[in-house]
């Protein structure tokens, strides 16, 4: 047993979790899967740990006119496996086998992956690709490029409890991939690319979204990238050459596996396939 | 601090008890149920052996608090075995030679088992996502996708006659 001890309850509703939230030392907890190793290291002591699991309200998929919703509390495995998901945001069913391994996203939740806000995530870098609104208790919420701050670092209120990411749903063919660099299938991306496109009938690229994670402080969007390819064919010189510059517009890090040198080399690449792969997707 | 009185199914078995909220369900049926084939090896999620099914599907048990497993059906690499001797399963990984030191192979076995539960016919890249989570320093991991592609074609032939 390696966490220090603490209190835990299970709330049945946002207002109670939050209103725990605000009366105690407290942390959330719905899937876990970084909070209890962080706990395990007692890098944080909370004396209640208020799981929001539970909560019907963060559960689920719902779809309205032109966008998609996933609850907080959703796991990813659930997301993973969803037709709706598939259909209506094929980016985020593309990214889904690459966040961490099975095990974890059987608890895993998809709200869990924003508000840790790590910059190698991949649910965040969809959020942030795709222009995500992000909403939390108490009627707040923002764009997902507005919601990262830094490493680990987003807006949302220390007492506030999130409760949503809704998606834009794209019409006609589209297609998307995910690309992505790690030490192991599952582990932290070194380098992540996504990209979501959609094509008319004569295979011009009409609309594009695309991103790169783990070579920046937050997950990035890449429009400016974006713009040089709609309008035009999606043959790989042209895509290549759109790409090419993707290293000049982040800043990355060294880290214990790689050095910021690579990730600039790797990123115009790696940026280029995914918008391959969304291309021979459709 | 806080003691929580819960229930669950465990390899079949209605089992309560009264656990401190900070207990991990790996120490839980370790120290409590004295289920000892799952095994505690990083605690921190990253080597897989602590591996179980929870309600069917493949968790690390210690990356969740037995109080969170309340109400839920949990089946360890006790619950596998085939009326006291060894699961078709667990007799390829044996076959095949699938473990040496054994240390990763209860969270092996679950990983295989969700995966064929759920998949009777997977290929090798099947398999590899499906063990993609689980450290072995032994086998080289061949053997271990050798016992996994070997249990789901005796598998398939038995069901098949």
């Amino acid at each position: 047993m390696k966490p220090a001890p603490f209190d835990y309850v299970r709330a049945e509703s946002v207002p109670e979790a939050v209103g725990l939230l605000r009366a105690n030392d407290a942390c959330l907890i719905a899937g876990g899967q970084t909070l209890t190793p962080m706990l395990a290291m007692r890098l944080l002591r909370p004396e209640l740990l208020i799981d929001i699991a539970a909560i019907p309200e963060l559960h689920g998929i719902r779809s309205g006119d032109g966008w998609i919703e996933i609850g907080a509390a959703t796991r990813q495995r659930t997301v993973e496996r969803s037709p709706e998901i598939a259909a209506a945001a094929p980016l985020l069913a593309a990214a889904m086998p690459w966040v961490g391994h099975i095990q974890t996203r059987n608890r895993g939740t998809v709200g869990g992956s924003l508000a840790l806000g790590d910059p190698a995530a991949e649910i965040p870098l969809v959020a942030v690709t795709l222009g995500a609104r992000i909403s939390w208790s108490g009627e707040g919420g923002c764009a997902a490029d507005r919601f990262f701050e830094g490493p680990m670092m987003t807006v949302l209120p220390e007492q506030a409890c999130l409760t949503a990411m809704r998606l834009p749903v794209w019409e006609g063919r589209v297609g998307a991939a995910f690309e992505e660099v790690s030490a192991r299938r599952g582990d932290f991306a070194h380098a992540a690319a996504a990209a979501q496109l959609q094509v008319a009938p004569d295979g011009t690229c009409t609309r594009i979204a695309l991103g790169l994670g783990g070579v920046h402080p937050t997950p990035l969007a890449l429009p400016g990238i974006g713009d040089r390819l709609v309008g035009g064919p999606l043959d790989e010189q042209t895509v290549r050459l759109a790409c090419a510059d993707a290293g000049d517009l982040i800043e990355p890090e060294d880290d214990l596996h790689v050095d910021a040198g690579w990730r600039r080399k790797v990123a115009p690449g790696l940026l280029a396939r995914a918008v391959m792969g969304a291309g021979a997707d459709l | 601090m806080s003691r929580h009185d819960i229930t669950l199914r465990i390899n079949g078995r209605r089992c309560s008890a009264s656990v401190e909220a900070r207990t991990t369900l790996i120490d839980f049926l370790r120290d409590g149920l004295d289920l000892t084939g799952s095994h505690v090896g990083c605690e921190q999620g990253v080597c897989g052996a602590c591996s179980v099914l929870l309600d069917g599907e493949p968790v690390r048990s210690c990356l969740m608090f037995a109080v969170q497993a309340d109400g839920r059906g949990v089946v360890t690499v006790e619950g596998l075995g085939d009326g006291g001797g060894l699961s078709v399963l667990q007799d390829a990984f044996w076959e095949t030679h699938g473990l040496q030191c054994g240390y990763c192979t209860p969270g092996m076995l679950i990983a295989a088992e969700a995966l064929l539960r759920g998949n009777p016919n997977p290929d090798d890249d099947d398999i590899r996502e499906a063990i993609a989570g689980n450290i072995c320093r032994c086998t080289g991991y061949g053997q271990i996708i050798d016992a996994v592609r070997l249990a789901a074609a005796r598998l398939n032939q038995r069901a098949g006659t």
